[in-house]
């Protein structure tokens, strides 16, 4: 019974499947019912898993369960198997849980599109490839998760494909990933040439006994780790992330905040051994996230689209789960991941919320004063908005504070500031987005006021159990200070995940970064606040100071234009004028010229076919005359 | 009794002669006719080495050569007519359609 | 005796054969091949084969000779078609078919006589043939019988007149 878990992504992919086939004549109804329907039933086994799982003793190892030898080349073998333990059982229930909740948003938030069965088709098929992501027991079938999530992040991006922005936003999410995924690839490449097996058991082994060396493997981990930048959108490849906010509200929620983009965050904390063994990627790994972590933010801080600012916040909290791993605390990066799911997808569909009930307005300056028409949304936010932040009791609270005390603790001090600047500013953006929103003085477009509602209760019932869960989803990780057991998400994860060796810090030194956590948090909040309610004129006066700091930050610092100029223009240019030169000349004459030869010979050789029964029969003659003159003779 | 290889040359004489027909004629009739002037030249070798090497299932095979002569002769025909009907004309030389 | 009637039927025969290749009217034509077939029916008779020789006069002179008549009858050609006028065609033809010719009558002299051997142990008889046809031979037999069907079915519908047209 415990093995039935295999079948937790098949159910949305049988879904994904009737819907792609039939879904034209299905009602619209038995639709939702069945795609909501379908993650509900993985969501189920992949509890039922996850309890048979708490019953296990951690000594059994991980339940692998193999369906088919999937590619067999000489000693290279991959099997399409799955495997279940403690990491991928939390990775399932996220992507279920949260799925599931998502999906029953979207039969609310899309009801008016025509589009519908489309959009669950696709949002079936990528809860499928994500599962197959996060269950796989080996890099090849991970590689197939891992690409089919993006192929259904593409589609879903461009959803509404006749938008030209949307369409093209798509295509840069892709073209982004690619780079990523060729350096993914070559890992794996890397891995099965020296491993001999893509197994991630096969790869503890082969890092046990000294079969895999420290500098192959620091190698493989660096080429891994640019496909997870590229996937978990880390600098320099976090252009795509934003424009991807073009996509429908709900997938923006499921696939680029809660699950999609933590895949990354995954992998490298599912090769923990590997990472851990190649010493040297660990720091490299912190320091591109603090970065990114601090960069994001600052781009967060005057972004005036309401999904752009969470997008870029998104960023920035994939900048911390890799801090996480960076410095070796890969239960604190994926604690980091599950809480992040909760209130990160809370704040999207929230932010969705209000744009439903502004119908589809998305920019801040437009907005103001929401709080007494969206009685639902504006509690649920705040609660989001309050556990990004930081703020104590709540589940952001927990997870960013286990990293950051984890980084001081290394002697990262450098990743440790640059985490506290980080955190200062999320408390900032996040109160500035709410302040901006449902604060202060009415902005809306009349035309939008006079359509404002509450949205349906389909939308706000799940926006108030993930509400519940931004609230309560950190106490499975309490801080070390509250004793040794505090930390139940830790123990769980630690047949995958051994626990660092070195000792803790002092009791005084862990209530001291706590309080500073809090000190910063607050902060932001008090900033914030005089900014946007106090003293409105303070962020003008700023913008007026310091134009070219502003206008820097506020074009995203020009990356996008940057990477135009330095690699898109010149390939397009370059590759016109090999059209012209190489294709048109030498391809295509090529091609050309061979086709008019044989034609040329074929033209001569036609003249033997005249048409006329009787030279055919001569010609048969002869040959019977020769064939009985070599029997003859 | 007659020697067998009288038949044989009086069949390997007809043979030629179905065959100069064939180069000779111009329609299509015609042509068909010394087709199956060559069948019996064929036929009769048959019947001739059955008589010399007492072998009884060298006339079975004729039996089943006639029969293949009458399909082919009704299917050939038809065709006949419907090349008629097509291009009236019979003549051969006409029916080039199929040069390169 | 026998070797008269061998040397009158074969130059009825051949005679018939170079008359039909002569004659420029296809009836004629078709007319002398009756003839030339009826003379080997008599030739298949003194090799044995009465049965042979029945088959060959009653399908071969008589059905397959009269669709040919019927079909000249019906295309009514007024005057005959002259023969190949073609020069170079004509002479490569007459130089191949008398070097088949001469091969052939080399294979047949080269052949050391066949002396006939006893009589048919079997017997020659319609029933021995019959007997034959139906164990040995029966799925060959059978075979042609679906095939002279398809011809059938095949002639009609080659020549049928379609309505629509």
């Amino acid at each position: 019974m415990t093995e039935i878990f295999w079948l937790i992504p098949f159910v949305p992919a049988a879904s994904a499947l009737v819907l792609i086939l039939f879904g034209r004549r299905l009602p619209k109804r038995y639709v939702s019912f069945q795609a909501c329907g379908a993650v509900f039933v993985s969501f189920g086994l992949a509890a039922f898993s996850f309890f048979g799982l708490l019953n296990t003793s951690p000594e059994h190892g991980p339940l692998i369960k193999t369906l088919f030898s999937w590619i067999g080349v000489g000693a290279f073998k991959a099997g399409f198997s799955f495997q279940f333990d403690p990491l991928s059982a939390i990775m399932a229930l996220v992507v279920t849980g949260v799925g599931f909740l998502i999906h029953i948003y979207s039969v609310g938030y899309m009801s008016q599109d025509k589009g519908y069965t489309r959009y669950f088709a696709h949002l079936n098929l990528f809860t499928f490839a994500m599962l197959v992501l996060v269950l796989a027991s080996n890099m090849v079938l991970m590689f197939v998760g891992w690409e089919g999530v993006g192929l259904c992040s593409y589609l879903l991006i461009g959803f509404w494909f006749e938008k030209p922005s949307a369409a093209k936003a798509g295509m840069k999410a892709f073209i982004v990933n690619r780079i990523g995924d060729a350096g993914f690839i070559l890992g794996i490449l890397f891995l099965v040439m020296t491993v001999g097996s893509s197994e991630f058991s096969a790869i503890a082994a082969a890092v046990g006994n000294g079969l895999l060396s420290q500098g192959l493997a620091t190698l493989i981990a660096i080429l891994l780790f640019i496909g997870a930048c590229g996937k978990s959108a880390q600098l320099p490849l976090h252009v795509w992330l934003p424009d991807a906010m073009e996509g429908p509200t709900p997938v923006s929620a499921l696939i680029h905040a809660a699950t999609m983009v933590t895949a990354g965050v995954y992998m490298v904390a599912r090769l923990n051994v590997l990472y851990t063994f190649s010493g040297t990627v660990g720091p490299i790994i912190a320091l591109v996230g603090a970065l990114t972590a601090v960069f994001a933010a600052t781009m967060a801080l005057v972004q005036n689209d309401i999904k752009r600012v969470l997008a870029y916040s998104t960023i920035s909290q994939l900048g911390y789960m890799f801090i996480g791993c960076g410095v070796g605390a890969y239960a604190a990066g994926i604690f980091h991941l599950y809480t992040h799911a909760f209130f990160k997808s809370l704040l999207f569909l929230a932010a969705g919320s209000v744009i439903h009930a502004l119908s589809g307005e998305q920019d801040m300056r437009r907005m103001g004063g929401l709080k007494k028409y969206l009685p639902w949304t504006y509690p649920v936010f705040l609660v989001g908005a309050v556990a990004i932040a930081g703020v104590p009791f709540l589940s952001g609270f927990f997870s960013k504070d286990a990293i950051l005390t984890r980084a001081f603790g290394q002697r990262q001090y450098v990743i440790w500031v640059l985490g506290l600047a980080g955190a200062v500013m999320t408390a900032f953006y996040m109160f500035r987005l709410i302040f901006l929103t449902f604060y202060g003085v009415e902005r809306l477009d009349p035309e939008a006021k006079k359509h404002l509602h509450e949205s349906p209760k389909v939308m706000t019932v799940p926006l108030a159990i993930l509400a519940f869960f931004s609230i309560t989803a950190g106490y499975v990780g309490l801080p070390a200070v509250l004793g040794k057991k505090a930390d139940v998400f830790g123990r769980f994860l630690e047949p995958v995940i051994k626990p660092a060796a070195e000792g803790h810090l002092g009791l005084g030194t862990e209530w001291f970064l706590i309080l500073i956590s809090v000190v910063v948090a607050l902060l932001g909040i008090f900033i914030a606040h005089t900014f946007y309610l106090k003293k409105p004129g303070i962020p003008h006066g700023l913008v007026a100071r310091f134009p070219r700091i502003y206008k820097l930050i506020y074009n995203k610092y020009y990356v996008d234009e940057i990477y135009d100029g330095a690699v898109i223009n010149p390939l397009i240019t370059g590759s016109e004028w090999i059209y012209a030169h190489f294709d048109l000349k030498v391809v295509d004459g090529t091609v050309n010229n061979s086709a008019s030869a044989v034609g040329f010979f074929g033209k001569i050789l036609s003249y033997l076919q005249t048409g006329l029964v009787k030279d055919y029969a001569l010609i048969f003659l002869l040959g019977i005359v020769i064939f009985i003159g070599v029997l003859l003779f | 009794m007659i020697p067998a290889s009288y038949f044989f040359l009086l069949s390997v004489v007809l043979f030629v002669l179905g065959i100069i027909a064939f180069f000779l004629k111009r329609d299509l009739i015609t042509q068909l006719m010394a087709v199956e002037i060559m069948l019996n030249a064929a036929n009769l070798a048959f019947l001739a080495l059955a008589k010399s090497s007492n072998f009884l299932d060298a006339q079975v095979i004729v039996f089943f050569i006639i029969t293949v002569a009458a399909a082919e002769a009704a299917i050939g025909l038809a065709i006949v007519m419907l090349i008629f009907r097509q291009k009236k004309s019979i003549k051969t030389e006409d029916m080039r359609s199929m040069k390169g | 005796m026998m070797i008269l009637l061998f040397f009158v039927l074969s130059v009825i025969c051949v005679g018939s054969v170079l008359g039909m290749i002569i004659s420029k009217n296809q009836a004629y034509s078709a007319l002398f091949l009756v003839l030339a077939f009826s003379c080997l029916g008599g030739l298949f008779g003194m090799l044995g084969a009465p049965f042979m020789a029945v088959v060959q006069i009653i399908i071969y002179a008589g059905a397959i000779m009269v669709l040919f008549i019927f079909v000249i009858m019906m295309i009514n050609l007024r005057k005959g078609i002259s023969p190949e006028r073609k020069k170079w065609t004509l002479a490569v033809s007459a130089v191949i078919s008398v070097v088949l010719l001469a091969e052939l009558v080399f294979a047949v002299l080269g052949t050391p006589p066949m002396p006939y051997t006893a009589a048919f142990s079997s017997g020659t008889s319609p029933t021995d043939i019959g007997r034959l046809l139906f164990t040995k031979y029966l799925y060959p037999f059978e075979i042609t019988s679906v095939l002279i069907i398809a011809a059938l079915v095949g002639a009609i519908v080659l020549v049928k007149k379609r309505e629509k047209e």
